[in-house]
């Protein structure tokens, strides 16, 4: 380990002070069993996300963030511990908190325009056709809105399934490693669109990656998740303003500091 | 010469006909030099059929036998697909149900008939009955396969929309397992041709397989026997090319060709 510089780019469990409390999640075990065995995924997790906040919680791959996610999202039910948001408990699946899966989460059998309005049906045809229309334009989908998912590549999928979930209008998105299966060029597209988007419409975020880089290049705070059984080893908080300098002093040195925190050398 | 750009265009059309005329002439040679005065000769297959559509019997005879196939296939499609995708959606009633669907899924449709001849006597409800029995397994299985196949995903974002559960199957689960019903749908319509054949032997007066049956019995017209083998066929052909062009609609083309 070479953290001497990291102390000051490390800051222990500090929810951000100057935001109100969007989500709160205390004291979540998880565990799985599975022929008689039980297996912890998850220890003792207490956080706290600040409204209009972006969110990263980085691990490595099986570490458990995932299932933090489907928690947070209502899809599964903790062993242990609450998750409320606004206060209120989280029960279940909720159109205010969508979460968006990797691109394979659109439906194949419905054109862009049909998957962007698919959680719409409540509301009146025109306002659905305006959103529809607002949505594919933010999203850079223009002259696409009649195609289907099989014509269109993997970012543009991306799109339609972050266009789908923005069209409801909800207070949160959670979003599991949207880009992990993009190639690394239009990953760096979609984080710029992502960050243009979440600053035109202040969602709150939390987005779940393995990627070091990628989480202090969008994030207010990086969660770092220590292994199974996963719980908080450290939040740092990304102090750089937007659009955010890749080459940086303070960039590198908070990268770094992530580095040091999960034990991985500088050098390959 | 022709260029090669004509010539991988013709030759998917040329060689099967050059296929079917090699046939035709063995077919006709082989009658004519084994001297057999059963077996119809290609030519005596075509005046055969020519009387058949003079006397008004064809067209009735095709009618007939589509009328039967379209009514079981259809009352198979609309008991099959909406208990298939019950069970499929239900998975603990699925286990139940299963054992006894793939003991009764195996037998053939053909050993119903001293059945169906007790429960419907003879004519058109027992060749119907028949029918019924041969496309309905194929789709129910295809739809309970088709829904239990759907990515956990797809569901999960229904809910995540607010969906209702009625809402989720009708407008995620249905349209997801919809490509393995289609081809469940093709299958099944494929037997069901297959037995209003052997149906229309026992059970009524009318129809292509009752025409076989009917004229090898008055008369021994076995140039009407092969000239019904041939429009069966024929018909088959052109149901499951029908079928075919069904999957490539677009809200069903996704689930026959991988992704790029």
């Amino acid at each position: 380990m070479t953290g001497t510089k990291s102390g000051s780019a490390v800051s222990t469990h500090s929810a951000t002070a100057a935001r109100p409390t969007k989500l709160r999640a205390s004291g979540i075990n998880k565990t799985f069993s599975r022929d008689g065995v039980v297996t912890p995924v998850l220890e003792n997790v207490n956080l706290e996300v600040g409204e209009g906040e972006f969110l990263c919680l980085l691990g490595p791959s099986g570490c458990g963030k995932s299932t933090l996610l489907n928690i947070m999202a209502g899809f599964l039910d903790p062993t242990a511990g609450t998750v409320t948001v606004d206060g209120k408990p989280v029960e279940g699946p909720d159109p205010r908190r969508i979460f968006v899966f990797q691109e394979r989460g659109v439906f194949p059998w419905l054109t862009v325009e049909g998957n962007i309005g698919f959680g719409l049906f409540r509301l009146p045809k025109a306002e659905r056709e305006r959103r529809i229309a607002h949505y594919v334009q933010m999203v850079g989908l223009q002259g696409f809105e009649k195609a289907y998912p099989q014509e269109l590549s993997g970012g543009m999928k991306q799109r339609v399934e972050v266009a789908r979930a923005l069209a409801v209008d909800p207070d949160m998105l959670f979003l599991d490693e949207p880009f992990g299966a993009l190639d690394s060029i239009t990953r760096l597209i979609m984080r710029r669109e992502l960050l243009r988007i979440w600053q035109a419409e202040r969602k709150t975020i939390i987005f779940v990656t393995h990627d070091i880089e990628e989480a202090v290049q969008l994030s207010d705070r990086v969660v770092v998740m220590s292994t199974r059984p996963a719980t908080i080893q450290t939040i740092v908080e990304i102090d750089i303003p937007h659009p955010r300098d890749l080459s940086s002093a303070r960039y590198l040195e908070l990268r770094d500091g992530i580095f040091d925190q999960i034990g991985l050398a500088h050098k390959i | 010469m022709i260029s090669d750009r004509l010539r991988t265009r013709l030759e998917p059309v040329i060689l099967p006909l050059l296929m079917a005329a090699a046939l035709l002439l063995a077919w006709h040679y082989g009658v004519k030099w084994s001297k057999s005065n059963v077996f119809p000769s290609p030519l005596a297959v075509q005046k055969g059929m020519a009387e058949l559509v003079r006397k008004g019997l064809l067209w009735k005879y095709i009618a007939d036998s589509l009328w039967r196939v379209g009514v079981g296939f259809g009352l198979g499609a609309s008991l099959g697909i909406p208990i298939g995708l019950t069970l499929g959606w239900y998975p603990a009633a699925g286990e139940v149900v299963n054992p006894v669907i793939q003991m009764v899924r195996p037998i053939s449709p053909i050993a119903w008939i001293p059945l169906s001849i007790i429960w419907f006597g003879v004519g058109n409800p027992g060749a119907i009955f028949l029918i019924f029995m041969a496309a309905f397994f194929p789709i129910l299985v295809a739809s309970m396969n088709g829904v239990r196949n759907v990515p956990a995903m797809f569901r999960l974002a229904g809910q995540n929309f607010g969906l209702n559960p009625v809402q989720i199957l009708s407008r995620v689960i249905f349209p997801a397992s919809l490509p393995q019903i289609v081809i469940g749908l093709r299958i099944a319509l494929g037997i069901a041709w297959l037995v209003v054949v052997a149906a229309e032997m026992i059970a009524v007066d009318s129809g292509l397989g009752y025409l076989v049956i009917d004229a090898r019995n008055s008369g021994k017209r076995y140039d009407l026997v092969i000239a019904a083998m041939l429009i069966i066929g024929l018909i088959g052909l052109i149901l499951d090319l029908g079928f075919r062009r069904l999957e490539t609609l677009r809200a069903v083309r996704w689930g026959f060709r991988q992704d790029a």
